[in-house]
């Protein structure tokens, strides 16, 4: 009782899952319990109706347009710049890069800081339980620069060995890439101190921030962080926009990533001037009417409030591991102290994608696979995992129907 | 109705909870190994040929339910068949599984292989029933290389 008592009193759940249209739906005749949020995130009216304002009455290309749309454009899309900036805590809009996705911003970086930083025989860390966006652009730096990719373990609970970490740091690191919140794992792991550590050795850190940001209060100036990535997507914004901050003496060091209109100042055959931040890495006409879909979701997540969001999540985090943990055969990956309301699991009596399937006629999304985390596979010694993967708009009682409906996969394989 | 019983027949669930031929043949002429990536099935079809009969045949592996009955099924079908009978059936069973859910289905071709045909109502899980007899195919060619379902 007193829980729920806490939990009405913290954020109005039933309240908050109105404002999403998907929430509402139905499938197989029973409500739909949307619980992969890791992949990507359901969005509220007030997003899709950014999206449809700008494309009903603001729509034009944006920068150097004397007109009232171009203006208005500019404007609102700049506005969303605004917003980020605060969001993140930026110092500067200006160090808020628009991009399609956290994949792009990791790529951004590897392909210009990278490639203008990094050389033969340097190294770069990341961990063991970083995505495949967080992996792949490095190997190939590191190929084409004779660069060497250093690789934090894991613990069995899935927690960093910072000691190995500290282990790997030296003079020829030039560069650290870590997840904020593992999205195979659910671990948060300590980026501030993974990040003071580094720049004892002066040595740049990316925080790839595609799971933490909408789901916790992120600072990049706190954190100190040299870049940070995300992607709208999983922070009820649109697909197809996602951010790149990073602090200006980078960004002003690095060379553009693509070339093309808006990136410029001025173009002569002999000689282009590059635009100032962040134009430089907006090439061609930006991602308009989704940046102002992400503003439109930064401002829904501030009205809930990052704090009160963080704190719900993770009462139902408490509240789900409870409930799997009453299923029969089913083993835990990833049991960090320090957790995202991610739950990935196996079960004895069923592979993940059976699972999946038999969830999915309950009604309830969840994603099977490996997550894009085959070493984080390897390293637990699995082939895939379930996944349940929460945000502030579910509740107790879809974690009660998980709970119900595993027991019932475990009776169909029985 | 119950809702999982069209993918989920029992049979199915049998071969998947004691799947037939579940072993390797030390003396076989063939082996092949199959991957589906995205889901992280894997899988070695063994075989003893004499001439163009399949002598003995058998799997091993890890993968879904669906993978796992598939290959079991297929094991238990293709012993003592010539390579033209076992490309036949493939062709059948391949034709089934990715025809549309409503499509007619000879029902005498397929025997056993019927209970497959749930599946086509679930797309994501084709590769799943396929992954064992693409690999089986692969074997007959007398290719060594992985069969990725990718």
């Amino acid at each position: 009782m007193t829980t729920t008592v806490k939990k009405r009193a913290i954020l109005d759940v039933e309240l908050i899952r109105k404002d999403f249209p998907v929430l509402q739906l139905q499938r197989y005749g029973k409500p739909l319990v949307y619980l992969d949020n890791a992949a990507t995130s359901q969005k509220p009216q007030a997003v899709i109706d950014a999206l449809d304002t700008y494309y009903s009455s603001q729509n034009s290309n944006v920068h150097r347009g004397v007109h009232y749309l171009s203006e208005t454009a500019t404007r609102v899309y700049e506005e969303a710049r605004i917003k980020v900036k605060h969001f993140i805590n930026s110092p500067l809009s200006c160090q808020v890069i628009f991009t399609r996705g956290t994949t792009e911003g990791i790529n951004l970086v590897a392909q210009t800081y990278g490639r203008k930083f990094i050389g033969q025989g340097d190294e770069i860390i990341i961990s063991t339980m970083e995505h495949h966006s967080n992996i792949v652009p490095w190997q190939m730096l590191c190929e084409e620069k004779g660069a060497v990719l250093r690789v934090i373990p894991i613990t069995d609970d899935g927690e960093l060995m910072i000691e190995e970490y500290g282990k790997l740091l030296n003079k020829r690191t030039k560069l650290v890439a870590m997840g904020h919140v593992s999205n195979a794992l659910g671990t948060i792991n300590p980026v501030k101190q993974i990040i003071d550590m580094a720049h004892a050795f002066h040595v740049p850190v990316l925080v790839d921030g595609a799971q933490s940001v909408g789901h916790m209060h992120v600072d990049v100036q706190k954190l100190d962080c040299d870049f940070f990535v995300c992607s709208g997507h999983k922070m009820l914004g649109p697909t197809g926009i996602g951010v790149l901050y990073g602090k200006a003496e980078h960004l002003n060091a690095m060379p553009p990533f693509l070339g093309g209109g808006d990136m410029i100042l001025s173009v002569t055959f002999e000689k282009t001037t590059y635009n100032s931040l962040p134009y430089k890495f907006e090439a061609g006409t930006p991602n308009i009417a989704d940046a102002i879909g992400l503003g439109a979701a930064i401002d829904y997540l501030q009205q809930v409030g990052m704090d009160r969001i963080d704190a719900y999540e993770h009462e139902l985090l408490v509240y789900g591991t409870d409930v799997l943990q009453n299923i029969d055969g089913l083993r835990m990956i990833g049991t960090a102290r320090e957790k995202a309301a991610v739950l990935s699991f196996t079960l004895d009596s069923a592979h993940p994608h059976d699972i999946g399937q038999i969830l999915d006629q309950e009604g309830i999304a969840i994603r099977a696979g490996h997550h894009c985390a085959q070493p984080v596979m390897q390293r637990f010694g699995v082939p895939a995992t379930a996944r349940a993967s929460l945000a502030f708009y579910n509740t107790k009682e879809e974690l009660d129907a998980l709970g119900r409906a595993l027991e019932k996969v475990n009776e169909v394989f029985a | 109705m119950e809702s999982n019983r069209p993918l989920y027949e029992q049979v199915i669930l049998e071969h998947n909870k004691s799947p037939r031929n579940f072993r390797t043949i030390p003396d076989a002429t063939q082996k092949v190994n199959g991957y589906n990536p995205l889901c992280g099935d894997q899988l070695t079809i063994y075989a003893k040929m004499d001439g163009d009969r399949i002598d003995d045949i058998s799997f091993q592996g890890c993968g879904c339910a669906i993978s796992k009955s598939s290959a079991s099924l297929m094991t238990t079908l293709l012993k003592g068949k010539t390579r033209k009978e076992a490309e036949e059936l493939f062709v059948k069973f391949h034709t089934m599984v990715t025809s549309a859910p409503d499509a007619p289905v000879d029902k005498g071709d397929l025997g056993k292989l019927m209970v497959f045909s749930g599946v086509r109502e679930f797309p994501v899980r084709i590769k799943c029933a396929t992954l064992a007899w693409h690999t089986m195919l692969s074997l007959l060619d007398k290719k060594t290389e992985p069969v990725s379902t990718e």
